[in-house]
């Protein structure tokens, strides 16, 4: 059945209107030029698509039900903060990522939201799954400061802009330190809710899944959006891109703002959920590096990338802390892997890995699969028991 | 569709070195304009002063009637001037069809932009490299998607730099047939090309430029005989035409 499509695939441009706009007609092709977009990788597109759907499906069906079936607090509150890495590796990816603008900064937002949501909760009286409520709020003010902060950073490029965003990562870290309405460098303490202790996590819990599907989805729609063809375009080329039209500085601008207002609502549910807001914690200069691991890690300017990023290592990191009795050891393993993804998988583990799973591997695998199930089952009794995942390859 | 391009007394130096000197040319609406000249002359920082990515010293560009100096890069081709590169610049990790995609036109639908990049990328003879990452084309390819790109936005006026460079004889002849056709439907252009039968078979007017300043100007076969042209340029390049 598999061949019977690719064979139609070659030799008809597809019926079917979806997924189809890349597909050449035939007829408006150059003699001179043989069509790239054959048959086969047509149709691995189109297979790759399904497996994309199915798996985010039960991807998120798994982390919808993953607290009813681990109850245990410890387990819940990695999880916990896992989903609120999602959600900033997932935001800080839609700017840095797709624009090529590398920020190191993005704790700004994260601590902004987060002592916003800690003041703000202590002025309103505000307890509870009300406190919930002020996360768009404290989002909305990272945005705002995301404005003046990206007038200035963005006029400059490259590492000069790293070395911008780590500068005002520092002011901020030392005003929290030092002002007053931040509680100076003891730090402020959110409010506690008075949730029974067995379902203690499941709010933040959901509300941290919410954001992280909610941003994710937005990473796709901006993907495949104008806006985001203007960021992928300006990095590539951002005179290039000027040269034809595309306004770079409202667009860049733009994204960073989102990106800003996403980290600092993750940055609120962040605190809310840990209970204080100190400044070394909240401002913290291994976060911004963590989020780039992550994003780097998976692959950057990607969709998945950042995701799979940010729930491999994330729940690493946590249970490598948990194991140690001091934080340096998870520390130096980090900044190894950190090392190690650099130099050999600069562009993350996804890329490489659909790069080493080209059209004719795909092919040959798919052969694999529907080869007939005695034979598989003759292999698999031949040799090491082997693991039931076997279709986890693709 | 109009659109005549007017440099005025240009002026622009780089620290000691003057590399437009009064530079005064005008690209007349419908014509086909060459700009030729030795290395080093100035002719793509005049195209880089023209489209904004090179601010002037002195002197004015006009678009028409409207001043365009110092308009920056995106709003000069919103005003309706494109230009390519010398070494051409397109977006690597996007798409062809991304690629087309990216020129700002405003108030058409997704649908009718899609059918004319396809349109424009079988005009250029690259449709069928669609899905293609950009950064896979051939040099030569490139040269035809930048062109391609550029058109998305029917700009009044094109400046192509080195259109025919490093390309391979038959591509050279389908990028001439290109540019006689859209300059047949009205199109502006001014190009800086060293290929002297290019050049000449293509242009209506041409324009010298030696260190910054204009020697000549007029139609190919006056040029072809000035000798102030000879001695500056063709001198040694020509002697086999």
């Amino acid at each position: 059945m598999t061949s019977d499509r690719a064979a139609g695939d070659a030799t008809a441009s597809r019926p079917d209107g979806g997924g189809g706009q890349l597909a050449v007609d035939p007829a408006t092709t150059a003699p001179a030029a043989p069509p790239l977009l054959t048959g086969t990788r047509a149709s691995a597109r189109l297979t790759s698509r399904r497996l994309a759907v199915s798996g985010v499906v039960v991807l998120v069906a798994a982390v919808a039900v993953f607290p009813l079936v681990f109850t245990n607090p410890t387990v819940t509150s990695i999880a916990i903060i896992t989903l609120i890495f999602v959600a900033v590796a997932a935001a800080w990816n839609l700017f840095s990522g797709f624009s090529g603008y590398l920020s190191l900064g993005h704790a700004v937002f994260y601590g902004t939201g987060a002592y916003f949501l800690v003041v703000a909760a202590k002025d309103w009286n505000l307890t509870g799954t009300a406190v919930f409520w002020l996360l768009p709020v404290a989002g909305a003010v990272a945005a705002l400061l995301a404005v003046p902060l990206g007038l200035v950073a963005l006029r400059v490029r490259r590492h000069t802009f790293v070395v911008v965003t780590i500068a005002f990562f520092f002011i901020a870290q030392l005003s929290a330190s030092n002002l007053t309405v931040t509680g100076g460098s003891s730090g402020l303490l959110a409010p506690v809710p008075n949730w029974a202790s067995a379902t203690y996590n499941n709010p933040f819990y959901y509300v941290g899944m919410l954001l992280a599907v909610v941003t994710v989805a937005l990473s796709v729609l901006i993907r495949r959006s104008r806006f985001g063809l203007q960021l992928r375009a300006i990095r590539d080329d951002e005179d290039r891109a000027a040269g034809l039209g595309v306004r770079a500085m409202p667009v860049k601008l733009a994204a960073l703002v989102l990106s800003a207002f996403i980290t600092g609502m993750a940055g609120a549910l962040w605190v809310y959920f840990i209970g204080q807001a100190v400044p070394q914690f909240v401002f913290d200069p291994l976060f911004d590096l963590a989020v780039v691991l992550m994003a780097f890690f998976g692959g950057l300017g990607t969709i998945a990338g950042p995701v799979l990023g940010a729930l491999i290592l994330e729940p690493t990191q946590q249970y490598l802390y948990l194991q140690q009795s001091n934080g340096y050891e998870s520390e130096i393993l980090f900044g190894a892997l950190f090392l190690v993804v650099i130099l050999f998988l600069p562009r993350g583990v996804l890329p490489t890995a659909i790069e080493y799973l080209t059209p004719a591997r795909i092919g040959r695998l798919r052969a694999a699969w529907a080869a007939p199930r005695a034979g598989r089952q003759a292999v698999r009794r031949g040799g090491p028991p082997a693991p039931p995942a076997e279709g986890s390859v693709s | 569709m109009t659109g005549t391009l007017r440099a005025d007394g240009v002026s622009k130096s780089f620290g000691g070195l003057q590399a437009l000197a009064g530079c005064s040319l005008t690209a007349a609406a419908g014509q086909i304009t060459g700009l030729i000249g030795p290395n080093g002359s100035g002719k793509t920082t005049l195209f880089n002063a023209i489209t904004g990515y090179e601010r002037i010293d002195s002197g004015e560009i006009y678009l028409d009637d409207q001043r365009i100096t110092g308009a920056p890069p995106q709003r000069v081709f919103a005003l309706g001037v494109g230009r390519t590169f010398q070494l051409t610049r397109i977006f690597p990790r996007l798409t062809v069809l991304e690629n087309m995609l990216v020129p700002a036109h405003r108030g058409r639908p997704g649908k009718e932009r899609r059918d004319r990049a396809m349109d424009l990328l079988a005009f250029t003879g690259i449709a069928g490299h669609a899905g293609a990452l950009a950064g896979t084309l051939s040099y030569g390819q490139r040269k035809l998607l930048e062109l391609a790109y550029v058109l998305v936005a029917e700009p009044a006026v094109v400046l192509l730099d080195e259109p025919a460079g490093g390309v391979n004889p038959s591509l050279i002849h389908l990028i001439a047939d290109r540019i006689r056709e859209l300059n047949s439907a009205g199109r502006t252009f001014l190009i800086v090309e060293h290929n002297m039968d290019f050049v000449m078979g293509l242009c209506d007017q041409v324009t010298v430029l030696d260190s910054g300043t204009v020697v000549a100007a007029g139609p190919p076969e006056v040029i072809r005989t000035d000798p102030r042209v000879l001695d500056a340029y063709l001198g040694t390049e020509g002697a086999d035409d």
